[in-house]
């Protein structure tokens, strides 16, 4: 009888990752949008030599950029894979549900009020991404809307569309805070700098660290509500957990980086379909294949257009949409 | 009858149900030590109901339900688990989860992140799939399994939590009388061997052939209670489900058998 956590599946599926994870790394230090520093250079600095050129393209702009997308990149990966767990929904996503755009919304009202992208509160994201994950979850519980999956993401597309205008309107309409947001509207992580998300650091960990400890109690809510109460566990609190951690990392990945959709939404089925459905191993290998998504997106970023930069949302919808469709188009929808 | 054995369960003035609505009222009702109990009764007359709330998942609205003498309400979800196994209906195995997988989840209860897996939660796994006659099939996908060797999954699962008190809500429903009749000699050995089980059962002939004593319920009240031989009668056989019958001993085990089921008085007279 296998033993409990550590078998040879998860043993391969976290290696796997470990491993893909560090070619994207490599990717997203060598290559740039256009071809003047290439892995030579990129090596050099990193060994203390190199030119100023050089050394100012790899340490202020690929090294901060690769950190980002990697936190990210951890940020979606588990927040989807939670929401997934806890919706039993293979495509609730904190995009699709609107969660992101509700984080994006509160971020560009806030500017518009006066508060500028490089001060920006976090949790100012994380409030909007709490109010999105509640009111589509909230939407979803409503009577009528019964288990089907696909009305859980069309209750988020509502959400999101209403937060879209909203969002819209103010740009529209407030030129400062246009200009401040216009690229970040869209998701991307070109251009920050390490000192200005450095406030969301914390709060992801903490989401981060919240995941973890709800992965026991979801799997057990995953044999059905009152099995788990037979368990000794506490479905409303447990549910209640996964909103503050989802809105903890969603909100954190917004402030970063702007609403970046479809990561929560491949990087969990991509985890299950390697380690199998349990939570508690998707988790983890969520939480290692979600940098490699983002920063694979990001590398995309600066070659599809060269020499121009297309914005990492755009990429990662193009990637991930296309798999939506799939998903919802195959015969049944995986039981979660 | 000999002197009763103290309960293991016992409701008193006991009052569930929802918002508004009122599903179990005044119910006093005792679940005695070591004994498989039935509770029978037409749809909807709140069998389910009592079961979850003998295992805490629905908070009384009065009354009390004492657990060896303890009054529940002041027992954690956790110290609940520890002393009382429910299987309820709407269990859902993911898929690709296999028996060894879904009995460990009977160890929750029992480790957590300051109380880490041990050899006594392996053994407890183990012997927990022994008991249901499972060993062959510990590392098999639940979806390969035949229906009685998935429902002898779960209750192994709940085996798994050591407790003295089983609570199983229809465990044979949708199992062919094959599949039935390996659930049901499994109970028998578990009460064989100590445990107390209550069961919500519908199949009144296996209400009476495996349980030691029934609780008869109807609208939320219990009408009879006692051994099925002492209580099972035309008289409440109509009070429950509104239709006549005549009852013959089983030839084998001796327990009542229902037969001639009619919604009118007629031709059963004669």
């Amino acid at each position: 009888m296998a033993t409990t956590f550590l078998s040879r599946r998860m043993l391969i599926g976290v290696l796997a990752a470990l491993g893909l994870l560090a070619i994207v790394v490599l990717l997203s230090l060598g290559i740039g949008s256009d071809n003047a520093i290439g892995f030579a250079q990129v090596l050099a600095v990193l060994q203390g030599t190199g030119d100023e050129q050089a050394r100012m393209t790899v340490l202020d702009l690929r090294v901060p950029r690769t950190i980002i997308g990697c936190l990210v990149g951890v940020a979606l990966g588990s927040a989807g894979a939670l929401l997934q767990s806890a919706a039993r929904n293979p495509l609730a996503e904190p995009g699709l549900l609107g969660v992101s755009a509700g984080s994006a919304t509160a971020v560009v009202i806030s500017i518009a009020l006066g508060a500028s992208l490089d001060n920006l509160q976090v949790w100012i994201a994380i409030v909007g991404a709490l109010f999105g994950c509640s009111v589509a979850l909230g939407v979803a519980r409503m009577s009528g809307l019964g288990d089907d999956p696909i009305r859980l993401v069309l209750a988020g597309a509502a959400l999101s569309s209403m937060l879209a205008a909203v969002s819209s309107v103010i740009l529209l309409t407030d030129q400062r805070t246009a200009d401040e947001v216009r690229f970040w509207t869209i998701g991307a992580i070109a251009g920050r700098n390490l000192s200005s998300i450095q406030p969301a650091i914390p709060v992801l960990l903490l989401g981060l660290a919240v995941a973890l400890l709800l992965a026991r109690p979801l799997a057990a809510l995953a044999l059905g509500e009152k099995v788990a109460s037979g368990l000794g566990q506490r479905p409303k609190l447990v549910r209640t957990g996964v909103m503050i951690s989802v809105a903890l990392l969603v909100g954190s990945a917004t402030a970063m980086a702007g609403p970046i959709g479809f990561v929560g939404l491949v990087v969990p089925i991509a985890a299950r379909a390697i380690v199998g459905p349990d939570i508690r191993r998707a988790l983890i290998v969520a939480v290692l294949l979600g940098p490699s998504f983002v920063l694979l997106a990001d590398v995309l970023s600066r070659i599809v257009a060269r020499p121009t930069e297309t914005p990492l949302g755009v990429i990662s919808a193009l990637i991930g949409a296309p798999i939506l469709v799939l998903i919802v188009r195959s015969q049944r929808l995986p039981a979660l | 009858m000999s002197v009763s054995p103290p309960a293991a369960l016992q409701t008193q003035n006991l009052v569930l149900g929802y918002q508004r609505t009122t599903i179990i009222d005044q119910l006093n009702a005792e679940i005695p030590h070591g004994q498989v109990t039935a509770i029978i009764g037409p749809n909807g007359c709140g069998k389910s109901t009592l079961l979850a709330g003998l295992a805490k998942l629905h908070p009384a609205k009065q009354g009390q339900i004492l657990l060896d003498g303890r009054d529940i309400a002041r027992l954690s979800p956790r110290e609940m688990a520890q002393s009382l196994a429910l299987l309820p209906q709407d269990g859902v195995a993911p898929d690709g989860m296999t028996v060894a997988d879904l009995v460990r989840f009977g160890r929750h209860p029992h480790t957590g992140l300051l109380r880490q897996w041990s050899k006594d939660d392996q053994q407890a796994v183990v012997e927990a799939i022994a008991t249901a006659d499972l060993s062959s099939m510990a590392d098999r996908p639940l979806t390969t399994l035949s229906g009685g060797q998935r429902q002898r999954a779960w209750i192994a699962m709940a085996l798994a939590q050591a407790t003295p008190l089983l609570l199983l809500d229809e465990p044979t429903a949708a199992l062919d009388l094959g599949h039935q009749i390996e659930v049901f000699e499994l109970i028998r050995q578990l009460a064989a061997e100590g445990k107390t089980v209550v069961m919500v059962v519908h199949d009144l002939a296996s209400a009476c052939r495996y349980a030691d004593h029934l609780i008869a319920m109807r609208t939320g009240t219990i009408i009879a209670a006692g051994a099925p031989k002492a209580i099972v009668t035309p008289e409440l056989i109509h009070q429950l489900y509104g239709v006549h019958c005549r009852l013959i001993p089983d030839p084998v085990s001796g327990t009542p058998i229902i037969v001639g089921v009619q919604r009118s008085i007629e031709k059963l007279e004669e």
